[in-house]
């Protein structure tokens, strides 16, 4: 078993869903039932993959890549198939493999205008495809290409089943992040001439290997090493995204189907977050420090500044998706202080994050099936009309204003806290005035998201919605999608070990590179 | 008497399955047995709670020694044996020694430190008892772990039974004057997630699970608050009430990293922290900075000038949850933050040597604030919120001048009869059609014979009278603040000393308008049925003999023997981890004087309110009178400052700028970019594209013109613009490479 997981686990987990996807390309489109099953049971096939590789995971050697396949795949530029797990990369294929079936349930029966399941389905197992490579990837060419697989399949899903302004959206969603990725891959591509090259096979080569790259970089000129990490920071800042690269979101988000809403918000920005955590900046540790003060100001304009806006809006999608800005913020924050602690509580909150406003964007799906708006000021009374919806939507603000006891928290507060003591030769003066700042931002979270809920959730219904027949409560399929994101928002909370343990090692290990060859 | 010290997280973890199965089952079950689930859990928790407090007194009067007493300071500052050692051996050393007074020597060790310290202090009277420290490992980061655990000593025991005491009442209590509510279960299931929290809170053995308890009750009180979400007013007063309190846990989110690196940036452990707070080479900068941190969330939890403002507010709750959590357990969170952490605020504001400072000045400042407050409502639960603010002010300014056991002590005995004073006031309500207006009141003493009794009793402990609760714990904070540690806190005590004036005044005001004179009101009085009036006597018979738990050493020369004077500062004062007090002896003048105040405050009252003596109409006739009551019926007009100026700036103008900057400069310029590259590719395509490498080709042949039709189809449309987009991007950084690096 352990052999089979050894040399198989994860490409098996990385393109299993393009298996079902390609099973689903032949069978005429009619046959939705047909569509439906095969997409959920290669989710859950891909999920039970990630599950066998779970429990043989080795977590007490969590900062070590396990499950390590590495075959030729492009020889001529030394391009290598290099996958592996460690404790950073495995929460979040975990969120992953848990987010694309939660999706395919709550689609069931309620795919949006023009329907056709068939492509809807197939885009979404691409994505998981995409996902899921980006993530176990350690060649840098991989990488991009996996992180550039997600990008179309997500195009079209907002394209195609967005809303009514669908086409500026996803156009604009499309060329922003691809104009990050154009100057990620010259980053990449300056980053591979510039290293120090190694024998390949009796002659000098140069590498894409993200593992011996820490290593091979250090000869780079702190110039041209400045410059790398720029374009990776324009590649995965906009991802993120950080402020003032995100105005690609809110658009996204407000016209996306709900499920598109609910994978971008919960897996798409991590990769940004991960890139930097896994690429940028353990590769490029000298020229991090340098880029850290100016990337922690943005995070915490971002914090602020997405908070204001959200305090603005009067559509509850699109407030959902400008606290996403102020919320990857805090994830930011933590990543720009280097250290031990801001990275552990960056890797959480991204989990947390994405379950979270995961769930905040189904709820609003939701709402918006039922209302057909999603307009605060027409809202009011879901508690009364809905209740049980009205107590997720409560509990889905609780968790992302931060409650202690619940998921966010611990996301949120360690990163404040690592602002206190920046790592490596950081300002101490400066990134302490961003943690006050950032605590602040703590307070204006919980006022908009209150004033949401106290207007969608509290109240009586207006008298629109009085006695509306759709308004009916939450449905057998939306229990199904939602409660597991439920219990463990709650179980994470109280028992942030689960994902601390697992990180730690790989974070330390991160940090240990970082500190020994930056500075 | 089984150990149940050890097990302590039993009781939260009772409360939270009770929360659990009512949130899930009540609906199904009913009425009846959600109410019975609840009461039945609090009960076990009561009992329980007895137990834990049994054990510790045990404790104090068995302390352990030798190896147990090293092993158990190990476990109580959550260090490893290896790492602690040293600490382990010398402790056990100094033990025994602990009768004589141990000057401060060049120890390296902290916790010998204080276990020097609190020897000293006590004289030989006890030895240095350790808290009963129990933890599991929460999360672990960059290879630390850090722990979550119990506490108890005898501070959290007594908070455990205050807690469980009147969380049990409520519950009873709650079965008649919710009867029939529409969200019966769902106020019952917040009751006991409530409990669950605030016990989760009072056990904590570290701040940040502290910081966890403290957030949760803030939610139960949000949800509280909110009941009766119909209305906007309830709802306003729920956000208003969760707000101001993020507001201030800004402060506690401070004051709880800056004392966790302050310590070594190892351990969120309490007595730890302490530990640290009180060694000899301790940071005092930090640890003032993070004493005004933490203040800040004391602020707003306890009701603090100037984040007060969200507590009568909260009155728009059901009236059982004001009386437990805004009033009792609650709201008093923040006074046992100070309580717990004390050495930090000890050490960081210098209490033992100042005559003044923030926090000391605060509660103070908020005792008055708080009680001219409440002359001007006409809400009975107004006036007993704004009391309430008043009292927490004297628990604060307690604790600051150092009377540690007069501010804990205080916060004992004020919420047995605040709580009967709520209670009281919702059985008034309950017979009086719903209402808390005094001006609909008036002469029920005689309608409600049981109700008047418990409320005169509590209004007299609450005024301080002889020889009832409230006299005790207030005397105890007015001698504290007289003597001081090394200096009297004199305007400390001049606004203790007024307070006791104007406490008696308004509670006689709210007396005499209830109960005396001709009723006003509509509808037909009667007294409440026993499930309400029971609690009430039981609260007021508590607001009469528990003053004597801390009966002092010596009362006008009338001397009990050793064991039964100052119990509570025996059993409930630490000995470890804990700064060097002095505790103020009674003062016979001190006491007469404060007596006649109340006396005077209510004899005022009673002049002007129940005879109509006195000059009424001022304020009409006079200007300052009239400007004076304007700025007191305003609240001091921090609500316009609050609600108005900061939230309605934030929420307008600000958030619209930051909207307005997001869709028109951000955006525009990105808009503007996807324009002017289309605009650019058009040009290409016009003059590059068709007229020369089109024309070139065209010329080339007849052959080609099949793959230019093509790719011109490609270059039409959307396509182009991100390509040139790329490409130009990919221009410039590559220019960048190879040109400036």
């Amino acid at each position: 078993m352990k052999d089979f997981l050894n040399s198989w686990g994860i490409s098996l987990m990385v393109f299993l869903p393009l298996v079902g996807a390609l099973a689903m390309l032949v069978v005429p489109k009619a046959k939705e039932q047909f569509h439906k099953v095969v997409a959920l049971a290669a989710s859950l096939v891909v999920g039970f993959i990630g599950i066998l590789l779970m429990t043989n995971f080795d977590y007490d050697a969590s900062g070590s890549l396990q499950f390590v396949i590495d075959k030729a795949w492009i020889p001529i530029i030394n391009s290598r198939y290099i996958v592996g797990i460690d404790g950073i990369s495995l929460p979040m294929i975990a969120l992953t493999l848990l987010i694309v079936p939660l999706c395919i349930i709550y689609s069931w029966n309620r795919f949006p205008e023009p329907k056709n399941p068939k492509a809807f389905l197939i885009l979404i197992l691409i994505l998981e495809t995409g996902m899921l490579g980006t993530f176990v990837s350690q060649d840098l060419i991989l990488f991009f290409v996996f992180f550039e697989v997600v990008l179309l399949p997500m195009y079209f899903m907002i394209g195609v089943w967005g809303g009514e302004k669908r086409q500026y959206a996803s156009l604009k969603f499309f060329l922003y992040t691809l104009f990050g990725s154009a100057l990620m891959i010259v980053a990449f591509l300056a980053l591979y001439f510039l290293s120090d090259p190694i024998e390949v096979g009796g002659q000098l080569m140069h590498s894409f290997d993200m593992r011996i790259l820490p290593e091979l970089a250090t000869g780079i000129s702190t110039g041209a090493a400045l410059w790398i990490f720029g374009g990776m920071f324009m590649g995965f800042g906009i991802k993120v995204p950080m402020f003032p690269f995100h105005t690609w979101l809110p658009d996204a988000h407000t016209q996306a189907p709900t499920v598109g809403s609910v994978i971008l918000a919960a897996v798409l920005l991590k990769l940004g977050t991960y890139g930097f955590i896994r690429i940028a900046i353990p590769i490029l540790p000298s020229a991090a420090e340098k880029w850290a003060p100016f990337i922690g100001l943005l995070a915490v304009i971002g914090i602020i500044y997405g908070a204001l806006c959200c305090l603005a809006q009067s559509d509850m999608k699109r407030l959902i998706a400008f606290s996403s800005v102020s919320h990857m913020g805090f994830v930011m924050l933590g990543i720009a202080t280097l250290t031990t602690f801001g990275f552990q509580a960056a890797i959480f909150g991204m989990v947390a994050h994405g379950l979270i406003t995961g769930l905040l964007f189904f709820v609003a799906g939701s709402t918006k099936d039922r209302y057909h708006t999603l307009d605060i000021s027409r809202l009011g009374g879901m508690l009364k009309s809905m209740p049980h919806m009205g107590w997720i939507l409560g509990f889905s603000v609780m968790a992302s204003l931060g409650l202690p006891g619940l998921a966010g928290f611990w996301g949120e507060f360690p990163a404040i806290l690592s602002a206190y003591n920046p790592g490596l030769g950081l300002n101490v003066a400066f990134f302490r005035v961003l943690m006050v700042i950032a605590a602040v931002g703590t307070v204006l979270a919980a006022s908009y998201l209150l004033w949401m809920y106290q207007r969608v959730g509290f109240g009586v219904p207006t008298k629109e919605y009085e006695d509306d027949p759709h308004l009916h409560d939450v449905t057998f399929t939306e229990w199904l999608a939602w409660t597991p994101i439920l219990v463990l928002i709650v179980v994470l909370g109280f028992m942030p070990n689960i994902i601390f343990k697992v990180t730690d090692g790989a974070v330390e290990r991160t940090i240990a590179i970082v500190n020994g060859l930056g500075g | 008497m089984f150990n149940m010290i050890d097990k302590v997280w039993i009781i939260p973890a009772l409360m939270a399955s009770s929360f659990l199965v009512i949130l899930f089952f009540g609906k199904r079950w009913g009425t009846r047995a959600t109410a019975g689930i609840g009461i039945a859990a609090v009960s076990i928790c009561l009992m329980l709670s007895v137990i834990v407090a049994g054990n510790w007194i045990s404790r104090v009067n068995h302390p352990p020694a030798g190896a147990a007493l090293a092993a158990e300071v190990l476990q109580a500052n959550g260090l490893t044996p290896q790492t602690g050692e040293n600490i382990a051996g010398e402790v056990n050393a100094e033990t025994h020694d602990s009768g004589e007074t141990v000057a401060a020597g060049s120890h390296s060790s902290t916790s010998e430190a204080t276990t020097e310290a609190s020897a000293s202090e006590h004289g030989g009277e006890h030895e240095s008892v350790p808290p009963v420290v129990r933890t599991v490992t929460w999360f672990q980061i960059g290879g630390m772990e850090f722990e979550m655990g119990t506490l108890v000593d005898g501070l959290a025991a007594m908070m455990l039974i205050t807690v469980c005491i009147i969380s049990l009442l409520v519950h009873i209590y709650s079965t008649e004057y919710l009867h029939g509510d529409v969200r019966f279960t769902h106020y019952y299931a917040f009751l006991s997630l409530f409990t669950a929290s605030m016990l989760f809170y009072v056990l904590s053995s570290n701040t940040l699970q502290m910081l966890v308890g403290w957030e949760l009750v803030g939610v139960c009180s949000f949800g509280l608050i909110g009941h009766w979400w119909e209305e906007k007013k309830n709802t306003d007063a729920a956000l208003k009430a969760f707000l101001t309190n993020r507001v201030g846990d800004i402060g506690l989110i401070l004051g709880v990293i800056i004392t966790f690196f302050a310590a070594g940036g190892t351990s969120f452990n309490v007595l730890h922290i302490n530990e640290y707070a009180l060694s000899q080479g301790a940071n005092t900068t930090l640890l003032l900075l993070g004493a005004l941190c933490l203040f800040g969330g004391v602020t707003s939890k306890s009701g603090q000038f100037p984040l007060h403002t969200w507590l009568p507010d909260a009155m728009a709750g059901p009236t059982p949850v004001s009386a437990l959590i805004h009033a009792a357990t609650m709201v008093v969170a923040g006074v046992y933050l100070i309580a717990r952490l004390y050495a930090v605020f000890f050490s960081g504001l210098a209490i033992g040597s100042s005559t003044f400072h923030y926090v000391a000045f605060i509660g103070g400042f908020t005792t008055i604030i708080g009680g001219l407050l409440a002359f001007v409502q006409t809400d009975l639960k107004k006036v007993l919120a704004y009391s309430t603010i008043s009292q927490l002010g004297y628990m604060v300014m307690a604790l600051g001048v150092g009377a540690w056991t007069a501010g804990v002590f205080h916060l004992f005995t004020h919420a047995f009869f605040k709580a009967c004073l709520f209670l009281g006031a919702g059985s008034v309500s309950h017979a009086c059609h719903h209402t808390f207006d005094m001006r609909e009141m008036g002469g029920l003493r005689k309608k409600m014979p049981v109700t008047h009794a418990t409320f005169l009793i509590a209004t007299l402990a609450l005024a301080g009278i002889f020889p009832l609760a409230g006299f005790w714990s207030k005397d105890e904070i007015l001698a504290g603040s007289a003597s001081g540690q090394d200096n009297a806190y004199t305007i400390m005590l001049i606004f203790g000393l007024i307070t006791a004036f104007l406490t008696a005044a308004y509670m006689g005001r709210a007396y005499w308008m209830t109960f005396w004179g001709d009723y006003r009101g509509h509808a037909k009085p009667h007294e409440s049925p026993k499930v309400i009036t029971v609690p009430l006597m039981i609260l007021a018979g508590c607001a009469v003999v528990l003053g004597f738990t801390n009966f002092p050493k010596s009362f006008f020369g009338f001397k009990l023997p050793g064991s039964f004077t100052t119990r509570f500062e025996h059993f409930v004062e630490p000995t470890f981890a804990f700064p060097p007090i002095q505790h103020a002896p009674f003062t016979p003048w001190l006491a007469i004087a404060s007596t006649i105040l109340a006396a005077g405050g209510l004899f005022v009252a009673y002049q002007y309110f129940e005879k109509n003596r006195g000059p009424h109409g001022l304020t009409s006739r006079n200007k300052v009178a009239m400007a004076g009551y304007t700025f007191l019926e305003n609240k001091y007009y921090l609500d316009e400052l609050y609600t108005g100026v900061i939230a309605g700036s934030t929420k307008g103008p600000l958030a619209r700028a930051a909207n307005w900057f997001n869709q028109n400069i951000l955006d525009g310029i990105i808009n503007g970019i996807g324009l002017g590259a289309r605009k650019i590719a058009a040009v290409v395509y016009v003059v590059a594209d068709q007229l020369i490498i089109d024309g070139a080709v065209n010329g080339s042949g007849q052959g080609s013109e099949g793959a230019g039709q093509l790719l011109r189809k490609i270059q039409t449309g959307k396509v182009q613009q991100y390509a040139s987009i790329l490409f130009a991007g990919a221009v410039v950084l590559a220019g960048v490479l190879v040109f400036v690096v």
